[in-house]
């Protein structure tokens, strides 16, 4: 019968604690990195204009339909050969997890417009609103809303994905106890502890989006 | 009256939480009885035919089919239902729905063979003879291949009777047959109704065709806050009511009449 | 100085990545089946309404939608060993993590479904006397699958993506022979674009096809 044995984990508390800040770090930067690119690419998708509208989906198909670990291996092993900018892994860590993220909420942008009602466009117009104008005032305030839910997940998946980084050397979380287990040999006390750290950070987000849709669903 | 009732209630209630829909029914239902049952909405009406198929479990009280009591009593008094038990009753208790709820998945004629096939393990071949009869008793005999969807809410209508009848229940439960259609789809459907009481077949239908029920039904309830307010003959309850609930509801029916 | 580009290399070291390309789409067919399995299993036993079924199924489904899918391949290879006495395979270990982490996601696509059912169809199948079983197997389940079918592809598509973390494990998936064929050629450049791109190609590519496919099947429904 095998003796779990956590004092390890418990001496190197310290360790798994500076990579829970490193996660939390990547997440940040490439969550608000990713709504931001993501609201200018949702638009111009939006626009009508197809000179514009072709690339950014182009954008968005190449990141959506490709994995992220590939695109964390190519920003930090690829890139700078092309660019000869050697960047450290986490900078091309929360680069792809950026890009990549703006891609997802390039297309919650665009659905979450394209869901608002054509009667709420000609009213608009029929105020003698712009384009830009009735974007903002009308469409984004009504849009954004029923986006909520979509954006919460994107950011739960976002945290599933910052341990990805562990690959590229990122020394977050998923790293540390990659490093604790080969030092200790204990890799069923650590990737288990590691497990429950990541339901415990991770899973209010879940509740949250679960009392964000029940909330919406009783609203309409 | 010296035959046993088909169907009987015994002081059956039906609470969804603090609302009390049905307050102690007792109803007998005998062998070829016609029974229409009016009420204005919430008055339990379509809550008392979904509990006597037991699409609604009762909350006390209890069903009789055939005189002997549906479900088992436990030792406090609560009765407990199983499942199996209750399909095998329903499959000689037909019912039409307001909303047709017609397999979209399968065409007219899939829809009434479903039961026979499925439930009573009939060949496909005989299923199939069945539900084409049963297609051409509502006037539909050159529809069977059609999908629901592409059928009008009467069309939809009479299929969903058909595949009721399929079963060859013992009772017909119409839960307002013509509530969702279109006006000019109404006859249609009544018309399939009446040539079904022709044939003295045991019915209870909830509706709000006033007209219908006179002429349709052999007897009249009236249901108001759960209870049976009135109960008789259809000349004597749409004719002359006596209790004032009824009054102004069918006053409410003849207020806009020429 | 300008950077030479040199796809040669990429050609020369085409056989290998092909042949990490069918490992790919065998782990994720694989995946896909037990995601599959499980899900249904998990969402019986979540709609099954006894608790004491319910609730593992909850927690098992909350618990692999919440954590990494790397941490439940690292767990399976390294920890799982320990517990069972067994040393998996790269492959058995990404399958059965895969499995089980994609099955948390199919019980939702299922459950979600079947949820949608309207009340009416449940109601009019008991009414002509069908039993649970029946209704399930013969009017819910037929119109739920239809429905189903749009979030399973997209869940299907996730999941082949996931299958580059195998790389991890060893496992000669993909990127797992890119990165042989850069440690030979020194081109990471070049050879994780081709990886890249390959992935692009199968996975946009199917969804091209799957997009024609539901947009048939929308049209039989109506």
């Amino acid at each position: 019968m095998y003796q779990p044995d956590f004092t390890d984990i418990l001496l190197n508390v310290d360790l798994l604690a500076r990579g829970a800040w490193i996660t939390i770090a990547l997440w940040a930067i490439a969550f608000a990195f990713g709504l931001a690119v993501g609201l200018g690419l949702g638009l111009v998708r939006s626009s009508g204009n197809r000179w514009l509208s072709l690339p950014a989906a182009a954008y968005v198909e190449v990141f959506r339909n490709t994995p992220v670990l590939v695109q964390l291996v190519w920003f930090y092993y690829a890139f700078p050969v092309l660019t000869g900018w050697q960047m450290s892994g986490f900078t091309a860590a929360a680069l792809g997890l950026a890009l990549n993220t703006s891609a997802y909420c390039a297309e919650i942008y665009r659905g979450g417009i394209a869901s608002i009602a054509r009667g709420q466009w000609e009213a608009g117009r029929a105020l003698g609103m712009g384009w830009a104008r009735l974007m903002r005032r009308i469409i984004l305030p009504q849009a954004v809303r029923r986006m909520i839910p979509a954006f919460t997940n994107r950011g739960i998946e976002l945290g599933k994905m910052t341990a990805i980084a562990s690959v590229i050397a990122v020394h977050e979380l998923m790293y540390e106890a990659r490093l604790l287990s080969s030092q200790t040999f204990r890799p069923l006390e650590v990737f288990t502890v590691i497990a429950v750290i990541y339901f415990i950070v991770i899973y209010p987000g879940t509740l949250l989006s679960y009392r964000i849709e029940a909330r919406m669903a009783r609203r309409s | 009256m010296t035959e046993a009732p088909l169907l009987r209630t015994e002081a059956l209630v039906k609470r969804f939480g603090d609302l009390t829909v049905l307050d102690g029914i007792d109803l007998a239902v005998q062998p070829g009885e016609r029974i229409a049952i009016l009420g204005s909405s919430g008055s339990g009406k379509s809550t008392l035919l979904r509990c006597l198929n037991f699409m609604e479990l009762p909350t006390a009280g209890r069903v009789h089919f055939h005189g002997a009591p549906v479900g088992t009593a436990g030792s406090r008094g609560e009765v407990r239902y199983r499942e199996r038990d209750l399909a095998d009753l329903r499959r000689r208790i037909g019912m039409v729905f307001q909303q047709f709820n017609l397999f979209p998945h399968m065409t007219a004629l899939e829809n009434v063979m479903e039961g026979p096939r499925t439930v009573l393990g009939q060949p496909r071949a005989a299923a199939e003879a069945a539900a084409r009869a049963e297609l051409a008793r509502v006037g539909l005999a050159d529809r069977g291949d059609a999908y629901p969807a592409r059928l009008s809410g009467g069309q939809q209508q009479r299929v969903a009777i058909a595949r009721a009848l399929a079963m060859q229940p013992e009772v017909l439960l119409f839960d307002e047959p013509t509530s969702s259609l279109d006006p000019e789809l109404v006859g249609e459907v009544l018309r399939v109704i009446r040539a079904l009481a022709e044939e003295g077949r045991t019915m209870l239908l909830v509706t709000h065709e006033l007209g219908f029920a006179y002429h349709f039904a052999t007897r009249v309830l009236f249901l108001h806050d759960g209870r049976i307010l009135e109960d008789g003959p259809p000349e004597r309850i749409l004719k002359t009511p006596r209790e004032e609930r009824l009054q102004q509801f069918l006053a409410r029916f003849t207020e806009f009449g020429f | 100085m300008e950077y030479q580009w040199d796809f040669s290399v990429v050609a020369r070291h085409l056989p290998l990545l092909l042949e990490g390309l069918a490992q790919t789409l065998r782990l994720s067919l694989a995946a896909i089946a037990g995601g599959l399995a499980i899900g249904l299993v998990l969402a019986l036993m979540r709609l099954s309404g006894r608790r004491w079924l319910a609730w593992p199924a909850i927690a098992v489904i909350e618990f692999f939608r919440a954590t990494p899918p790397l941490v439940h391949l690292f767990w399976v290879f390294y920890a799982l060993p320990i517990l069972i006495g067994v040393n998996l395979s790269p492959f058995a270990a990404a399958m059965l993590a895969l499995s089980v982490q994609s099955g948390a996601f199919f019980a939702e696509v299922y459950r979600a479904g079947i949820v949608s059912v309207e009340r009416g169809q449940w109601e009019g199948a008991r009414a002509i006397g069908m039993r649970p079983a029946q209704v399930m197997r013969r009017v819910v389940l037929p119109l739920a699958l239809r429905r189903m079918v749009p979030p399973f592809v997209e869940r299907a598509f996730e999941l082949v993506k996931t299958t580059a973390l195998a790389a991890t494990l060893a496992y000669g998936e993909l990127l797992y022979q890119a990165m042989v064929a850069v440690s030979r050629s020194y081109r990471p450049l070049e050879i994780y674009s081709a990886v890249a791109v390959i992935f692009f190609l199968v996975l946009f590519g199917a969804s091209l096809v799957m997009r024609r496919i539901e947009d048939r099947l929308r049209r039989v429904e109506r």
